[in-house]
């Protein structure tokens, strides 16, 4: 669907740097909604979540969710962020019907939470990004286009408009620019997001599934030519909703602003919008005429004023974070800072603590999370947990695998099993008869009987040409149908033909 | 502080969405340009010195606990819409957004 021509990517960093900014909206896991007591469950049917309050009826009243307030500044403590010891809601006010109040309760100038940073280490190199901002507001409501042959708005005769998401609590947490990563530029902003996903779940506060849509990003770019005193005109990609569509909607619009600059184009400021089918981007709406959201503080809302007793409370009740978690499992894992970036960076780290606490040792859990597993979800284009595998099933098929009821090779006959539905390992291994053959007296047979089809073999073995024992090894593999340990196979063999 | 017309009270009628008959008109007409006078005359008030103030009550940290209470029954709700479809809020479409 897109037609821009695009730069290749590794000739983009040769003439031009990229600044980086990430918008991420968190939707906070509170009971009920920020400033009303509905309830915020996912999924339920179109606009049964909703009462006067979240509707802007006339003369309905907020009042702000304290849980909502609390999770806002332990995510604003974990990175760092000083704390508002006096802040206000403000009134963001737009048309637009996903929000039937004709504005957005959130905060302008006077966030909860201001400052701090979060690293991200991108192939052993750490990167800082510096947070501008986190602040509190309130979701809008969700729109239904309809009409038109794409379902998208364009060429859509009306919307449908369902409020149940409307004003349930939303934390955005701003960055500062982030110049100097170069060509690492789309892993450093996936990095950033898998961090602060990480951060926020170790919080408690949000189920941050980005499928669901409780976290969100919109990502800045813009390009200048290398060593230039001035950063470019930047986009803005709006809803990027995964992981690794972060990565390619940087990537992309680092490949396309290249072009147009390389031909001694403009970058337009424009809203963009990424398509998850193409890994494309698409021009939305120009900023070029600002929108003016007449901002001004909430008159029906009172300030907050955290105190340092408050605050104090809030940060010793913090859980272990994910740096300080990670830095703890490289040393009980005796693994490399590189090792744990690499589990880190691909979502694996919470999947392989889990495998290692089903009883698969840390290696194996390593090993099947980012080798098999990590391919197989490459090639599906998903993350790594939405797999339909659990921890506890890799960790029982490492066991099939440490207790020689399997091999590597069936092992992941077995997996591509687990993953199709079809059961657990085990059930797998019992239903398909996949488990190998110990010194079973079915083994037993193949091997003697290999040994008596092939004297001139096993005369060879015996005067010292010992490789020739691949050939019964063969043998025997062929007549068990790979069910065999190809390693017990010539033990045994070796024990009848060398000890004789 | 120029009067407010008939005209003017049809057309915030018309952006609010309120049916207004004409005798009503001439009704909010009067009594609009009452309440505008009124309130103009905070313009007057000597403010040069006063720092801006959003909030009248000394008040901070007003907070409800955490907790989910009934919401409106759907049927309430959407009929306050002026067009409903497939239990949502029917609106026209909108334009120059994405393409
Ligand atoms: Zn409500």
């Amino acid at each position: 669907m897109s037609t821009d021509r695009l730069l290749d990517f590794d000739e983009v960093a040769t003439r031009y740097e990229p600044v980086i900014g990430l918008e991420t909206h968190v939707e906070l896991g509170t009971a009920s909604k920020m400033f009303c007591g509905c309830s915020t469950t996912f999924g339920a049917e179109p606009n049964t979540q909703t009462c006067p309050v979240c509707l802007g009826l006339p003369g309905s009243l907020p009042v702000a969710n304290e849980a909502a307030v609390a999770a806002t500044i332990k995510i604003g403590l974990a990175l760092g962020s000083e704390i508002a010891s006096w802040c206000r809601f403000a009134r963001k006010n737009y048309f637009y019907p996903d929000i039937p109040k004709g504005f957005q309760t959130s905060q302008y100038d006077e966030p909860l939470c201001v400052g701090g940073h979060l690293d991200v280490v991108v192939d052993g190199e750490t990167h800082r990004v510096e947070i501008e901002r986190v602040h509190l507001e309130e979701d809008t409501g969700k729109n239904l286009h309809v009409g038109g042959s794409t379902g998208r708005i364009h060429g859509a005769d009306h919307s449908l408009v369902d409020y149940n998401r409307a004003g349930i609590p939303l934390v955005e947490i701003v960055t500062k620019p982030v110049p100097g990563a170069g060509l690492k530029a789309p892993e450093v902003a996936r990095a950033y997001v898998t961090e602060l996903r990480e951060i926020v779940q170790a919080l408690g506060v949000s189920d941050v599934r980005m499928e669901q849509g409780s976290l969100r990003c919109d990502v800045n770019i813009s390009l200048n030519p290398v060593r230039a005193a001035e950063w470019g005109t930047r986009t803005e990609t709006k809803n990027v909703n995964s992981l690794r569509s972060v990565e390619r909607a940087v990537r992309y619009e680092m490949r396309r602003q290249a072009v147009v600059l390389d031909e001694g184009g403009r970058i337009v400021q424009e809203t963009r919008h990424f398509h998850e089918d193409t890994g494309s981007t698409s021009s939305g709406r120009s900023k070029e005429e600002a929108t003016d959201y007449r901002y001004f503080p909430e008159p029906d809302l009172v300030p907050i004023a955290a105190d340092a007793a408050w605050i104090e409370e809030l940060r010793a009740g913090l859980p272990e974070l994910p740096a300080a978690r990670r830095e703890r499992l490289q040393q009980e894992w005796g693994i490399s800072g590189t090792e744990m970036q690499w589990l880190a960076n691909a979502g694996a780290l919470g999947l392989v603590e889990q495998t290692v606490a089903a009883g698969a040792t840390p290696g194996d859990a390593r090993k099947w999370w980012l080798g098999d597993l990590a391919r197989r979800a490459n090639e599906a284009g998903s993350e790594l947990a939405e797999l339909a595998v659990t921890p506890a099933q890799v960790a029982e098929l490492a066991g099939l695998v440490e207790a020689g009821t399997i091999n590597d090779k069936l092992a992941r006959q077995v997996l591509d099993s687990v993953l199709a539905g079809r059961g657990g390992p085990a059930d797998v291994v019992a239903a398909q008869g996949l488990a190998v053959l110990g010194e079973s007296d079915e083994l037993v047979a193949a091997v003697e009987a290999a040994i008596a089809g092939a004297p001139d073999i096993v005369a060879k073995v015996q005067s010292g040409k010992v490789q020739a024992l691949g050939a019964l090894v063969g043998a025997v593999m062929k007549t068990t149908r790979g069910t065999a340990d190809a390693a017990t196979v010539k033990r045994m063999l070796e024990e009848r033909v060398l000890s004789s | 502080m120029s009067s407010l017309s008939r005209t003017d009270v049809e057309h915030l009628a018309r952006l609010a969405r309120l049916a207004v008959t004409d005798e009503e008109l001439d009704l909010f007409a009067g009594q609009l340009d009452v309440v505008l006078t009124a309130v103009a005359r905070v313009g007057e008030a000597p403010v040069a010195d006063v720092p801006p103030t959003s909030h009248v009550v000394p008040l901070t940290n007003v907070f409800r606990p955490d907790e989910v209470t009934p919401s409106l029954p759907r049927d309430a709700v959407l009929a306050g819409a002026p067009a409903a479809e497939d239990d949502r809020f029917r609106v026209p479409r909108i334009l120059q957004e994405e393409a």
